[in-house]
């Protein structure tokens, strides 16, 4: 193999496991340590400046940082990176005075956003410290977009919402609410030099089943009965309900109705357990409610009586999987199952809809009528006009809205200044060394074993009885310490610097995850196999040295590196050295 | 400063025949200076006594005073271990050996262990060819006291300090010869694949078996004018060929390369296999081993690898044909059988 070229920035971002697994690449180890330090002001702040929304999604994150946490290759579950981040965000102080200043003297640059979900607001929040004129077009009364409208209040208090989209909205953004936009060429024509389009997957999908007809007053789609719960249109349902779906909104949809009157609450899913979408925590959220799931049950049709909705009928099936993994989902040949329903809930997906764009606009749409959207500009066939958010390229989650929202800025403001929106700023690198004595380092290097802690809940009779009660009541700072300290630290990284090695094997020996090997140069394929220890995880990088004078290399596998500094430590020559690496992504603010 | 290990290993590491993974034969984590060749020789006990399946509490490992001696607690944590008098080491394993000879014994000596204070010692339990495993990790100065030369410092080679060693060496490999040694080997620490199997080699053999391991000290005598140092072992050992050691319950295949010059059976029914280079020294006559240390001192090199072994090894308790059951485990009545018994012994006398 070449030698590793450290240099290049997104060798170490990827030994970063977290980091490199979050769509906007949020530093994640750098803020826990903050917080281990009880700075959580400055832990906030490293995130907003990231995520835009640390405490929104201190609750709400898909987190896919966590399944990526190293913890989980050498211990059972990953740190509770999401819940850290609602540490910070709960304990942090008054921190208005460290939000970018907004000039008062605008750039001249008119942007339109339209949607003020996650994607709109980070726009939005990115261009106005620029001098940008802001114009936001939302047809909720405030901002927020699914945010608000889809995620209940029990697992996101309105308030934490509200903080965070009005240190935005406060940058002196122009937005009218209530308003439905229906003509994209209406803003257009309002002469704007650049158009963000955040509109998200407004579009429950439906079943269209034997029975709907009759059944209609008591058949709902997900997300838009959580958009009239969350805006007090409704507030209560029938005792019995039936919540076809196994996504996180199907997960919202029955522990709402659990807390407006429902008794016999029951998810049906047409797939088995482990293929549900939903997110394994909201799951077990959902069962620990009391709320069972009737796996490998097909909906077949709404059983009514007189008009009047009775229950509905569902075909046992069992999951087949073939060589390439493809699920085909086979009946059983059993009997029809009923289940009686004063309601259903209908949460098997959503979709984009564009019915307000003329199609005449120089916008581009492909066979599954989206628009056709560049990957890295966002910006669309329409040089003027961005997507981002579940509107870009179908429904995702916030942070990748929110990571989408950076880049489209930075297009924007290409745009604006005449540059060329493919030409990309690099990201910002920094490299330290974090020796602070012979054996000292700046950061705690201690590992040990230690099991994820559990963030408690609210009883669970009081919750049942107010849906605006938050369930999780979040780490106090003492968990919140005892869970930081789980991180492994992985952006401190293992540097190693050939012309000073002599090769006497400390290293080696201390590793207690057997990473390090000095032996003959060869291919990939082959190396992984003559390993101290087999490096059996192709997802995991090798870091090589250039030759040594036994015309051996190190070879050093990053896959179960405890980041522990022992190799270190035991050097004799400082051939290795802890050094943190931080990596952030350009923006328009940094 | 870490004090401690994380105790998290790698996922994969392989099993031996006990289930056991390396980290069971791990100790606590050292407190030698860092980069000392002493840690690579514990890696080196690490992975042979793991490779052997040895039963961790079947192993006694014994010392006696200097940074070499400090080392069994960075090895073998769930071994017995004893920590003894200066150069006193070879008497108590002598002792223990006697007492029960079930356990293997692995004495861990330096150079002033055993070349200054323990010299006598040296000689004698070399003589009786007890069964032990003797390794001295060989530095050539005084590491524990500020680097000051050691008897098997080369003369002529210098330390940190920098003046030459005016005095001749003692070479151990050359005087356990003379005094009859059974096996004898001599190593480098910056080398495991050489190391390991002369490990496993030496723990199967029955008698006394030395193995001289160089083991370069960072913080006093890894200067460009010691013959002590990294560097200059790297550039001058020359090994009298290399060893494969096939333990006794594993099948021997075809990954082990063909054409050895020797195939050795030991008494535990492992086997040793010694590929030589052509004209090199014959291992099973001393005569032949101790020209060839001879030479190659002559040249100003170091010879590694097997440099000899008596196949018809006989140990203390062949010789002294002592009890197959260990002292320790014999009853009060069978060590004392009584007065009738006595009798018995006087009558036959008369």
């Amino acid at each position: 193999m070449k030698p590793t070229n450290i240099k290049n920035p997104e060798y170490f971002h990827k030994v970063v496991d977290c980091q490199y697994a979050c769509p906007a690449h949020t530093p994640v180890p750098e803020y826990i340590r903050l917080i281990a330090a009880r700075r959580y002001s400055d832990a906030y702040m490293i995130n907003w400046y990231s995520n835009v929304f640390p405490g929104v999604l201190g609750r709400t994150c898909d987190r896919p940082c966590e399944p990526a946490c190293r913890r989980v290759r050498v211990e059972e579950q990953p740190v509770a990176i999401c819940r850290l981040k609602r540490v910070a965000a709960d304990n942090k102080d008054d921190i208005r005075e460290r939000l970018p200043t907004v000039p008062k003297k605008k750039n001249g640059k008119r942007i339109a956003l339209i949607g003020a979900g996650p994607a709109s607001l980070t726009v939005a929040r990115d261009l106005a410290p620029l001098g940008y004129i802001i114009d936001v077009y939302d047809n909720q009364f405030a901002g927020g977009g699914m945010m608000r409208s889809q995620i209940p209040s029990f697992r996101l208090p309105i308030g934490v919402l509200d903080e965070e989209v009005n240190y935005i909205l406060d940058m002196g953004i122009n937005a009218t609410f209530d308003i439905e936009v229906e003509s994209l060429k209406e803003i257009l024509d309002k002469d704007y030099d650049a158009v963000f389009v955040g509109t998200g997957a407004p579009r429950g999908k439906g079943l269209n089943l034997p029975g709907l007809e009759d059944a209609r007053d008591h058949v709902f789609l997900g997300i838009d009965w959580l958009a009239s719960v969350a805006f007090e249109h409704t507030d209560k349902i029938g005792k019995r309900v039936l919540v076809l779906g196994g996504g996180n909104t199907a997960m919202d949809c029955c522990r709402t109705s659990m807390r407006l009157g429902g008794e016999d609450v029951r998810v049906v899913v047409r797939s088995p357990f482990e293929d549900m979408k939903a997110s394994p925590w909201e799951k077990e959220d959902a069962m620990a409610e009391g709320i069972p799931f009737f796996n490998n049950h097909v909906p077949k049709e709404f059983v009514t009586e007189g008009g009047q909705l009775k229950g509905m009928h569902f075909e046992k099936v069992e999951a087949h999987y073939d060589e390439d993994g493809k699920r085909s989902l086979i009946p059983t040949g059993e009997d029809l199952v009923f289940m009686e329903a004063d309601d259903v809930l209908m949460a098997i997906g959503q979709e984009n809809s564009f019915p307000w764009i003329e199609r005449d606009l120089g916008i581009q749409f492909d066979k599954w009528d989206m628009p056709v959207v560049d990957k890295v500009t966002f910006q669309s066939t329409n040089p003027k006009v961005f997507f981002g958010g579940d509107s870009a390229f179908g429904p995702e989650n916030i942070i990748t809205a929110v990571a989408h929202g950076h880049q489209a800025a930075i297009s924007i403001d290409l745009l604006c200044q005449g540059k060329l929106v493919g030409e990309r700023p690099p990201p910002m690198t920094n490299l330290a060394s974090q020796k602070m004595g012979v054996h000292e380092w700046s950061y705690d290097n201690a590992v040990a074993p230690d099991p994820r802690y559990a963030v408690p809940h609210a009883p669970l009779d009081q919750l049942l009885r107010d849906r605006k009660l938050e369930v999780e009541l979040g780490f106090d700072a003492a968990t919140g310490f005892k869970e930081a300290e789980r991180c492994l630290n992985c952006d401190v990284q293992t540097v190693f610097e050939e012309v000073r090695c002599i090769e006497c094997d400390a290293c080696v020996d201390i590793c207690p995850t057997d990473c390090i090997t000095f032996t003959v140069n060869g291919p990939e394929e082959d190396l992984r196999t003559r390993l101290t220890a087999p490096a059996k995880v192709l997802s995991q990088d090798l870091y090589v040295s250039a030759e040594l004078p036994t015309m051996r290399v190190m070879v050093k596998d990053e896959n179960v590196c405890l980041h522990c500094g022992l190799c270190a430590e035991r050097c004799p020559t400082g051939a290795w050295d802890m050094q943190k690496f931080l990596y952030n992504v350009s923006g328009t603010l940094s | 400063m870490s004090y401690q290990i994380p105790k998290f290993r790698h996922p994969d590491l392989p099993l031996n025949e006990l289930g056991y993974t390396r980290a069971a034969y791990e100790g606590s984590i050292s407190t030698l200076c860092a980069g000392c060749g002493h840690d690579s020789i514990s890696g080196a006990i690490v992975r042979a006594c793991h490779e052997l399946s040895l039963e961790p509490h079947k192993i006694a490992k014994l010392s006696g005073i200097g940074c070499s001696s400090k080392t069994p607690t960075y090895f073998l944590g769930k071994s017995h271990g004893f920590n003894s008098v200066h150069g006193r080491m070879p008497s108590v394993v002598t002792g223990a050996a006697m007492a029960n000879r079930d356990l293997l014994y692995l004495g861990v000596s330096g150079d002033g262990d055993t070349a200054s204070i323990g010299m006598g010692q040296f000689a004698h339990v070399i003589r009786r060819n007890l069964n032990m495993v003797y390794i001295v990790m060989n530095n050539g100065c005084y590491g524990l006291t500020k680097g000051q030369d050691s008897a098997t410092a080369d003369e002529g080679s210098a330390s940190k300090k920098g003046d030459a060693n005016p005095f001749s060496a003692i070479d151990l490999c050359a005087t356990a010869l003379q005094m009859g040694a059974t096996f004898i080997a001599r190593s480098f620490s910056g080398d495991k694949e050489q190391l390991v199997p002369l490990i496993k080699a030496a723990m199967s053999h029955r008698g006394f078996a030395l193995i001289d391991v160089i083991s370069p000290c960072v913080t006093f005598n890894n200067t460009a004018a010691s013959t002590k140092s990294y560097e200059f072992v790297r550039e001058h050992a020359e090994a009298t060929g290399t060893v494969d050691f096939v333990p006794m319950r594993q099948e021997i295949t075809t990954s082990y390369r063909p054409g050895a010059r020797h195939e050795v059976t030991m008494h535990d029914g492992s086997v040793l296999r010694l590929y030589e280079e052509e004209g090199s020294l014959n291992p099973f006559d001393r005569r032949s081993a101790m020209m060839a240390l001879m030479d190659h001192q002559n040249d100003g090199n170091i010879l590694t690898g097997l440099i000899y072994m008596n196949k018809n090894s006989r140990d203390l308790h062949d010789v002294l044909q002592t009890s197959q059951r260990p002292l320790n485990q014999l009853e009060e009545g069978e060590l004392c059988p009584g007065n009738k018994m006595l009798v018995n012994i006087n009558a036959s006398l008369r």
